[in-house]
């Protein structure tokens, strides 16, 4: 396989900020699975039976004649968590916006509830990355959740019963009943996340798509997201997609995981894809998969032949792995 | 009130032509502004509106040169210039703020070509003051209709696209997502903008027709939790700032040196800045009352 950094080093640096980020995982049994003959490319796509709520058949995507992401397929399922794992740039925010008909893809394509994607689709919610809520907008809670509901048409809105009943239901859902009435921009990260999901989910979408919803998250109101991610998906029959660098936080939840490398896809379980094996082939180079605790490490790099330069940059990998010869 | 009030309001001043067209042409500008205004916070455009400020100067100067009236000159070159960011101003913030520098250079550059002009060729002395520092007693009575006109169809452009444009406002992803036209929401708040914001410096000049926008509107953002009612409060701002400015400027008759009168530009500004800084405070003061994050919920 022809990759620019064959040689792992950006890669390392990337897993390396993985490895610091454990803490504060929580412990899941899981068992190593070995899939020596598995190619990362070609995993099933409808997961457990179900017609996906999202499916993508063999995305290919071009900018301007560089190549960003390869056949990529899976398929996201109702009521499951999904976590679509990989470092900056492996390709993540591309597939999103592939999948919100942002971006055309050169081949393949994507599936939304059984149907190729309309133009214009409401039934996939979206909760960007970075939304800049400025203290001083005057918006609150409320108001952010109601524009999910008929923010896409032209005049103004009219207060009516049904409108705030639905708005106070959703806030109610998502636990942001508390700070219904306060500004937006005045909530700490966590809340904002709330009010968002409320924002997303108020259209009654079949698929929801968060980017990077744990960035700058404390680790409590991290848990407590992706708590009520996992509660919205099985309570509305969700289908939901998160995207994260670290697949810990999410590892108490997602059902089925996608691991992005490179513009490339590996999926299924836990289990079978984040194994090394799997991640080795996936990532072009070898890369050690170490479960310790119920959490999982991903790092680079690693083996007999591992130099000191290596070692020293990897610092608590290393020590991390003598710690855990069975792997 | 009659003891208190004769003394503020200096007779006579509400029988004179230039007072009465003062005060409605600026009242209905202030609304506007602050309307518009509101948005241009959100987007976080206020130096995009302050730029079409000063190239809507060029057309001002133009205007003078031609012989016709400086509203024209106003508007038409602010539509221009909006267009000419629009295309320049690729998607990326970065290149907005490249294109806002470029096409301002170039619009000043030429504004201060014409106003040469206007000075030297014309004999039109006054023409540099009134273009970029504006006075509201210098309207045409005869402009009133068209100032009145421009800024019902801006309120009804801001109100229909109110929903969509206030959902791009906070986040271009989440609007596209849902299937609005970004790019196109985009372009007409420019557009809007650049009219709002030539009604605004045949007002109170080009150069400070950024105050009149931005001004009222950053006030009312500090002491209001909604959008709809933020426009209001800014419209409410606006206007009463340049009601009293008049007043003053009217009064000013009176105060050294005596018998010049200062201008009115300068009371509407101060004014502008005078009900920003109470707002601040009394937010502060408001927060520090409250002291905890959540503002209780109405009963």
């Amino acid at each position: 396989m022809d990759r620019p950094n064959k040689s792992g080093y950006h890669s390392v640096r990337t897993e390396h900020s993985h490895v610091i980020s454990q803490i504060g995982g929580q412990y899941v049994k899981t068992s190593i699975s070995n899939h020596l003959d598995t190619d990362p490319h070609r995993f099933e796509s409808s997961p457990n039976g179900r017609p996906p709520a999202l499916e993508l058949e063999g995305i290919g995507v071009s900018l301007g004649g560089r190549p960003i992401l390869h056949d990529v397929r899976f398929g996201v399922a109702p009521g499951e968590v999904t976590g679509l794992i990989g470092s900056n740039g492996a390709g993540k925010t591309t597939i999103f916006r592939v999948v919100l008909g942002l971006l055309a893809p050169t081949s393949g394509r994507v599936l939304v509830d059984g149907r190729p994607r309309p133009r214009r689709n409401r039934s996939v919610g979206y909760v960007p990355q970075k939304v800049s809520l400025d203290p001083d907008m005057p918006l609150r809670s409320r108001d952010l959740v109601a524009l999910g509901l008929d923010g896409h048409r032209l005049g103004i809105s009219f207060p009516s019963r049904r409108r705030r009943e639905l708005v106070d239901e959703m806030l109610a859902a998502v636990d942001a009943t508390r700070f219904a009435e306060s500004r937006v921009g005045s909530l700490s990260g966590g809340e904002q996340q709330r009010v968002l999901i409320a924002h997303a989910l108020i259209g009654r979408p079949k698929l929801l798509l968060l980017d990077e919803p744990l960035a700058n998250l404390d680790i409590r109101s991290e848990q407590e997201v992706v708590a009520l991610l996992a509660r919205i998906a099985q309570e509305h029959d969700l289908a939901v997609l998160i995207s994260a660098h670290d697949l810990n936080p999410l590892l108490p939840v997602v059902d089925r995981v996608v691991y992005v490398a490179d513009g490339r896809v590996a999926s299924g379980t836990t289990e079978e894809v984040v194994t090394t094996e799997v991640l080795s082939r996936l990532y072009g180079h070898h890369v050690d998969v170490i479960r310790l605790h119920g959490r999982i490490l991903v790092a680079a790099g690693h083996g007999p032949d591992v130099d000191e330069a290596l070692l020293a940059q990897l610092g608590r990998a290393a020590v991390t792995t003598d710690d855990c010869p069975a792997v | 009130m009659g003891g208190w009030w004769s003394h503020v309001v200096e007779p006579g001043f509400f029988s004179s032509e230039v007072v009465r067209t003062a005060v409605v042409a600026g009242g209905v500008v202030a609304a506007i502004s602050g309307v518009v205004g509101v948005f241009t916070v959100l987007r976080g455009q206020s130096f995009a509106g302050h730029s079409l400020g000063d190239i809507s100067a060029t057309g001002g100067s133009g205007a003078f040169l031609l012989g016709i009236n400086p509203l024209f000159g106003f508007v038409g070159m602010g539509l221009i210039a909006a267009g000419c960011m629009e295309a320049l101003g690729v998607r990326r913030e970065r290149g907005r703020d490249v294109a806002t520098g470029i096409v301002l250079g170039a619009a000043l550059g030429i504004s201060a070509l014409l106003l040469y002009f206007d000075t030297t060729v014309h004999n039109t002395t006054g023409a540099a003051v009134t273009v970029l520092f504006g006075s509201l007693f210098a309207i045409t009575t005869s402009v009133v209709p068209v100032v009145i006109a421009c800024s019902v169809g801006l309120l009804a452009v801001v109100l229909v696209l109110y929903r969509p444009l206030l959902l791009s406002s906070l986040s271009d992803d989440i609007a596209a997502a849902r299937g609005i036209p970004v790019r196109l929401m985009a372009v007409l708040f420019v557009l809007t903008m650049a009219v709002a914001v030539a009604l605004a410096a045949t007002a109170v000049g080009a150069v400070l027709s950024t105050a009149l926008l931005i001004g009222p509107s950053a006030t009312a953002l500090r002491i209001t939790k909604r959008p709809g009612t933020a426009m209001l409060a800014a419209a409410l701002i606006g206007v009463v700032t340049v009601w009293v400015g008049c007043l003053l400027a009217y009064d000013s008759f009176y105060w050294p040196p005596v018998r010049h009168g200062w201008p009115v530009s300068f009371f509407i500004v101060a004014l502008v800045l005078v009900c920003y800084v109470a707002a601040d405070l009394g937010r502060r003061w408001w927060n520090r009352r409250v002291s905890t994050r959540y503002t209780p919920v109405a009963p």
